[in-house]
């Protein structure tokens, strides 16, 4: 049967186009467009004096020349919170051009629109801009100090504060359960920054024809930009149109919008009258995009003789950067998603998140959660080595039982939805790692350690996708989303569901994601949403088209649609192949013509009709056409889990580490493509792995990015990544349609807490600061040694 | 990030070269891959480029039994694939990355003179020299030894107007034999220490001369004679090739005569203190010194081995 | 001041004018339409404009045009040319007349598969990489096509050792590499196969 394909590892529908250079991305649209470049802060902190264009006004192929003063009053307008929280008390955005100050290097100064990149280049070098230094504030333990201010309203780099608790069955809190437990433990922990890092920048390419602007973007959600571009821009939303192309990978830092170009590329296109492109270099990604993960935290744990939690308090200072435009999300997801697959008594966590004059903080694939689960999992590797037990017996005795979902973990989750566990089984699923790996035939020796970290992941949140599915004359059937994608492979999975669903053969099914002329209603593609929600919203669009379809049929077949089935293209009856009806035949009846343009459309003209003339041609309630639209918005998310397992080595000389076998166990629901999810985990954990031995950003005391290039930002190659192992668990969630829950972000998750784990089995030695390098490691080992020198 | 405007000038052979360098004191473009990064992120803007690609005769590679002369266009996977000198041809494959390696040139990373880099470590190691050219009525060569050529951090004795037109890299002494070690953050990578040793051995295996050059460690490549605290040293295991095990490469100490691990550990010692390691995002100083001394003694360890192995031959 | 220059580009000759700065990458995309030619980090780490420059895998970001005047250019649109109809010429020939670029206003679907099932010519590499499910994204792809390309006509039977060696002047940011590997294997025996 070629049309039950769920579940079935269907090769990539993308893959021919991308892999002939046929792809469309960004930068490949506009070929003669006008190009914008941008003169950006050098400082990290300072007030603008003055802006001197005079000297770049001769540089050839120059067009136009833009500060903050030259924008109109709506579109010089800060650019907006883009979710705000009662907790974050003092939010700040930037202007798309700064007005006045600059808060961290890279923010946008001036904009210049010249023939081509290398011209706008040589005018933005031209361009002189004095500035007043102003005191800069750096890491998160000089912002909290307060003694200089990267917001001059914003007493103390405070933007917000939030406090969540969770009393224990007895009604006790949790600092009163931590003092009269039997065990306590307190330690701080520390996440350097990181970011995304997609292989191919931002960009956005607009064109103005005097009454409709189309903008091309490389998002994640084109239907909000459309929105935030239209209102900023002050056009008639029917008149404005957003296409994300081809998008050379997210992982977060695309979700964010409008982002400054977004609104100046298309405003500057109108002002013209041109089609200007903006194509983000790789300098530009680093120092004016996004960066997220660094935190500091401070954790008191108290715990019973077996290792049961009894009580958990966190307290987490946040450094969200220079500017708040994507709110909270991230700490309040650590807050959140620090529980992972356990039963904690009392919990209390507390985050300050803090002003720096550095890039500001939005989300990157985990979003917060790799930082909870370092949290988690070394106080569980913590409460192990205290008590003397192995690690993953401590983990067992806290798991939440099979037997025990829907979980209330009575906190509030980052959709503003209560945080309950709709599945999961993670008892099997230890077994299941612990097998995987050998955990209990590990043989342990110096310079070999094994480590384990766990999860439980919030995917696919609200509050709604939608999805349209149009089969036409010619049996082709037209599946749109309104979300984005980035390599995700949404072209292959959506048509898959939708072969499945119509009956189909997935040949005859196309998909587009993120064009707003197709499908105006989305959220965007973040959250390991994409599947879950546009997911089940094409299953059910295609239900509205199969259940239409099977009416037709039926009056064609003068059957009853109940015995009715749909396979290979073909309605028939079921149990009598012979009286059949093409799907196609099917759409030339759902729509009643008046003109034969075509053989397919003769048969559907007034004329030749079969309906009977008492009956108008389209009955009341009915649309023409075989198509179908319809949304899909949860209650609250479903939670995918996952154990992964590592061994490294580390070299007793040199301190290298070396990550010699990786293992993973996944579940989220039923899984769809399987060749595809195995694909985002392996991407997930290259990139914890980047994130836990190589990649950080490191600013030096004046706010300079001193890596800000790919030879020093050390994203691995293929030579620092080891073979993953991956094992399926598949308990379906009961909340969807299909059973799905999100893959994206799984990967990425727990890496830092099983490498610091494996790491500290190997030497012995605490790992509390993520990433860890020879050079740390080294570091570690002297202090190891000068404490024993002086026991 | 594009490269600011500049005067192009290909010239076809070596004296129409010297000539425009004369003229214009221009920057020369050979691989350009130290060069072209510079310029695309506008660190540097040179006025004129010199593009010696089109000079056929800077391409020869050039093997006598007193060593292996490399044109300034002889690309680094060239040269490795040439495999004239067994030092030149295992350092090349530490450098980069192929792609980098089919453009890049032997010579250029000499006149770039990046202290993390490896070939100049190579060409101070073996005491090799850098044919420079420059025009003054006619072209005027002088010949400059490794260790007046490196002069600071990216600074050659390079004078503006000259073209390095060539490096010598002098053949082994009999019995000799090299390694190269390195630990860098990724493959590829400008390593965080490096160090090459050459080690001669007499007809009994015992060490007569034992030299390193480190990388990473100094501003330029740190040459350290270490025979006076290895001479004489027994090498074990002469049957050749380094002992690995585990996902490290761990040198065998079974066999090796207390005094010459106490030999190699001196000699590894001594290097360290001829090094002034610097600490960035990649690396503490420390860190870069206790690594120097680790990579010294595996290099010396390894070279010595290989010299042994080579007495038959 | 600008240079005319010729490549060979994919088999076609193509005469250019350029400025001596412009960089092949630049030069490939912009001026010859040829944009599956990537750019990640004009800084020659990421490998994404990787082409083969008279046969060997160089980074088209740090190389002027100008400098390889003369010189044979293969880029990811060439690579299914042997044995097909060429490719390359016609590419390339069309791609310069702006005519089916999206910049060159005129209207046609951003993504043509949604209208017809678009399928072109596989070389061997390019059809182990789809079945592997070697790409996500496909930014990093290209360059990666174009390595392996070159390296399995050095090394036809590699191991997964000399593969990871071989791939590693490329970044990926999607697949973790596993699926690359293992492509990069099947690309072996589908070469083997053919000859």
């Amino acid at each position: 049967m070629t049309t039950r394909l769920f579940g079935e590892p269907v090769q990539r529908r993308e893959d021919p186009r991308l892999l002939t250079g046929q792809g469309r991305y960004l930068d490949d649209l506009g070929r003669d467009a006008l190009a914008a470049a941008f003169v950006r802060s050098p400082h990290a902190h300072a007030r603008i004096r003055d802006i001197d264009v005079a000297p770049a006004l001769d540089v050839p192929g120059l067009v136009a020349i833009y500060t903050w003063e030259d924008l109109p009053e709506r579109v010089g307008r800060a650019l907006p919170l883009l979710i705000p929280h009662p907790a974050l008390t003092h939010g700040r955005t930037a202007y798309p051009l700064a007005r006045d100050v600059v808060r961290h290097v890279g923010e946008p100064v001036v904009m210049v629109v010249a023939s081509d990149r290398y011209a706008a280049e040589d005018a933005c070098a031209l361009i002189e801009v004095d500035y007043e230094p102003l005191k800069p504030v750096v890491g998160l333990e000089e912002a909290v100090q307060g003694a200089a201010l990267v917001h001059e309203d914003v007493p103390g780099n405070v933007g917000a504060h939030l406090v969540q608790e969770v009393a224990a069955a007895d009604g006790r809190g949790a600092g009163e359960v931590i003092e009269a437990a039997p065990h306590t433990l307190s330690f701080r922990l520390d996440i350097e920054r990181s970011a995304s890092m997609p292989l191919e920048g931002r960009g956005v390419y607009a064109r103005w024809d005097g009454r409709d602007l189309r903008v091309y973007s490389s998002t994640q959600t084109s239907t909000s930009v459309r929105m935030a571009v239209a209102a900023t821009l002050g056009l008639p939303l029917p008149h404005v149109e957003v296409i994300a192309p081809d998008v050379g990978g997210g992982f977060g830092v695309k979700i964010v919008h409008p982002w400054p170009e977004e609104i100046l590329v298309p405003w500057a296109a109108m002002t013209l009258g041109r089609e200007v492109k903006w194509a983000e270099d790789r300098r530009e990604h680093f120092i004016s995009s996004a960066h997220e993960r660094a935190q500091i935290q401070h954790v008191r744990v108290g715990f019973d003789d077996d290792g049961r939690v009894l009580g958990l308090d966190v307290t987490i200072r946040h450094d969200h950067g220079a500017y708040t435009p994507y709110g909270i999300i991230v700490p309040i997801v650590t807050s959140t998603q620090l529980l992972g697959p356990y039963k904690i008594g009392a919990y209390r966590v507390a985050f300050t998140s803090v002003y720096t004059n550095t890039v500001q903080v939005t989300p990157y694939r985990g979003a917060g959660r790799p930082q909870a689960v370092f949290c988690m999992e070394r106080t569980m590797d913590k409460i192990a080595r205290h008590l003397g037990k192995d690690r993953t017996e401590v983990r067992a005795v806290n798991f939440i039982g099979p037997e025990e979902f829907p979980y209330d973990q009575h906190m509030t989750f980052q959709d503003g939805r209560p945080l309950i566990y709709d599945s999961g089984n993670y008892p099997e699923m230890l077994r299941m790692i612990k097998e995987l790996i050998g955990w209990d035939e590990h043989e342990r020796r110096p310079g070999r350690g094994i480590g384990i970290g766990c999860y439980v992941e919030g995917t696919g949140v609200g509050p709604y996708e939608g999805g349209h599915v149009q089969v036409t004359s010619d049996g082709r059937v037209h599946v749109s989303t309104g979300l984005t994608s980035q390599g995700q492979g949404h072209e292959t999975v959506f048509a898959q569901i939708a072969a499945t669903e119509l009956g189909v053969p997935i040949e005859r099914v196309s998909v587009v994601t993120g064009d707003t002329r197709r499908f105006g209603y989305a959220v965007g593609t973040f959250a390991s949403r994409a599947a879950v929600m546009s997911g089940n919203a094409i299953a059910l669009a295609c239900r509205k088209v199969r259940e239409k379809a099977l009416r037709i049929a039926a009056d064609a077949l003068e059957a009853d649609p109940a015995d009715l089935a749909i396979d290979d293209g073909m309605v028939h009856v079921a149990g009598a192949p012979s009286a059949s009806i093409p799907l196609s035949t099917v759409a030339v009846l759902a729509n009643p013509l008046r003109y034969a343009f075509d053989d397919e459309a003769a048969k559907a003209t007034q004329f030749s009709a079969t309906a009977s003339p008492d009956r108008p041609p389209v009955a009341e309630g009915e649309e023409p056409g075989l198509e179908g639209r319809d949304y899909y918005s949860p209650v609250r998310s479903t939670f995918a889990s996952g154990m992964h397992a590592a061994i490294v080595e580390t070299d007793p000389d040199t301190a290298e580490i070396k990550v010699v076998r990786y293992a993973v166990v996944h579940d989220c629901g039923r899984l769809i493509n399987p060749m595809i999810v195995e694909g985002q985990i392996h991407g997930g954990v290259a990139q914890g792995i980047g994130g836990a031995l190589y990649e950080r950003m490191v600013y030096d005391s004046h706010g300079q990015l001193v890596n800000a290039s790919f030879m020093d930002f050390l994203m691995p190659y293929a030579t620092e990544i080891p073979h993953v192992e991956t094992a399926h668990l598949e308990t379906p969630s009961p909340l969807n349609p299909l059973g799905i829950k999100g893959a994206g972000e799984a990967g990425v998750i727990p890496v830092s807490a099983v490498i610091a784990s494996a790491v500290e089995d190997a030497e012995g030695i605490d790992v509390d600061r993520m990433p860890i390098s020879p050079s740390e490691l080294f570091e570690l080992r002297e202090l190891r040694e000068l404490r024993a020198a002086m026991e | 990030m594009k490269p600011p405007p500049f005067a192009y000038h290909a010239p076809r052979d070596v004296g129409a070269a010297l000539r425009t360098l004369a003229q214009v004191r221009g920057k020369v473009l050979a691989g350009g891959q130290s060069l072209i990064p510079l310029m695309n992120m506008r660190l540097a803007a040179p006025e004129h480029l010199v593009d010696i690609n089109r000079i056929g005769s800077l391409s020869a590679i050039d093997a006598t039994p007193a060593g292996v002369r490399v044109g300034a266009l002889v690309r680094h996977s060239d040269a490795e694939h040439a495999g004239a000198h067994p030092l030149l041809t295992r350092a090349l494959k530490l450098v980069a990355h192929p792609a980098i390696r089919n453009r890049g040139t032997v010579v250029g990373s000499l006149v770039h003179a990046d202290p993390a880099a490896e070939l100049p470590a190579v060409l101070a190691v073996l005491d090799g020299t850098v044919r420079l050219a420059r025009w003054d009525g006619r072209a005027v060569e002088r010949e400059v030894p490794a260790r007046e050529f490196f002069v600071g951090p990216l600074e050659s004795a390079v004078e503006p107007g000259e073209l390095a037109v060539s490096a010598f890299f002098p053949a082994l002494a009999p019995r000799t034999g090299t390694a190269f070690e390195e630990v860098a953050r990724r493959h590829g990578d400008y390593a965080l220490a490096g160090v090459c040793a050459v080690v001669t051995v007499d007809g009994d295996a015992r060490v007569t001369a034992a030299r390193v050059a480190c990388v990473g460690v100094g501003p330029v490549p740190v040459v350290v004679d270490v025979t006076g605290a290895c001479g004489g040293v027994d090498v074990p295991g002469a049957s050749g090739g380094a002992d690995v095990t585990g996902a490290f490469g761990e040198v065998d100490m079974t066999g090796a005569s207390g005094s010459a691990a106490g030999g190699w550990a001196e000699a590894a010692r001594a290097v360290q203190e001829e090094t002034e390691p610097e600490s960035d995002v990649h690396a503490s100083a420390a860190y870069r010194r206790h690594l120097v001394g680790v990579l010294a003694e595996r290099a010396l360890r390894n070279a010595a081995r290989e010299g042994a192995a080579a007495r038959g031959a | 001041m600008e240079h005319e220059i010729t490549l060979v580009v994919n088999g076609a000759t193509r005469r250019v004018n350029v400025p001596a700065r412009r960089l092949l990458s630049d030069c490939l995309r912009h001026d010859l339409g040829l944009t599956g030619t990537h750019v990640g980090c004009e800084h020659g780490v990421c490998g994404c404009c990787t082409v083969l420059l008279d046969g060997r895998p160089v980074r088209s970001c740090l190389t002027f045009a100008v400098t390889v005047d003369g010189q044979e250019i293969t880029t990811v649109e060439g690579l299914a040319r042997e044995g097909a109809p060429p490719r390359g010429l016609r590419s390339a020939g069309s791609a310069a007349t702006g005519a089916t670029g999206e910049g060159g206003g005129t209207e046609r679907p951003s993504r043509p598969h949604d209208v017809e099932e678009v399928k072109p010519a596989l070389s061997p590499v390019q059809r182990a990489f789809a079945e592997c499910h070697g790409l996500q994204c496909g930014f990093c792809t290209p360059g990666f096509l174009c390595t392996v390309t070159a390296f399995l006509r050095d090394n036809p039977a590699p191991s997964d050792d000399e593969i990871v060696e071989g791939i590693s002047g490329n970044l990926c940011r999607c697949t973790g590499y596993q699926n690359i590997v293992k492509a990069v294997h099947r690309a072996a025996e589908l070469l083997a196969e053919e000859t």
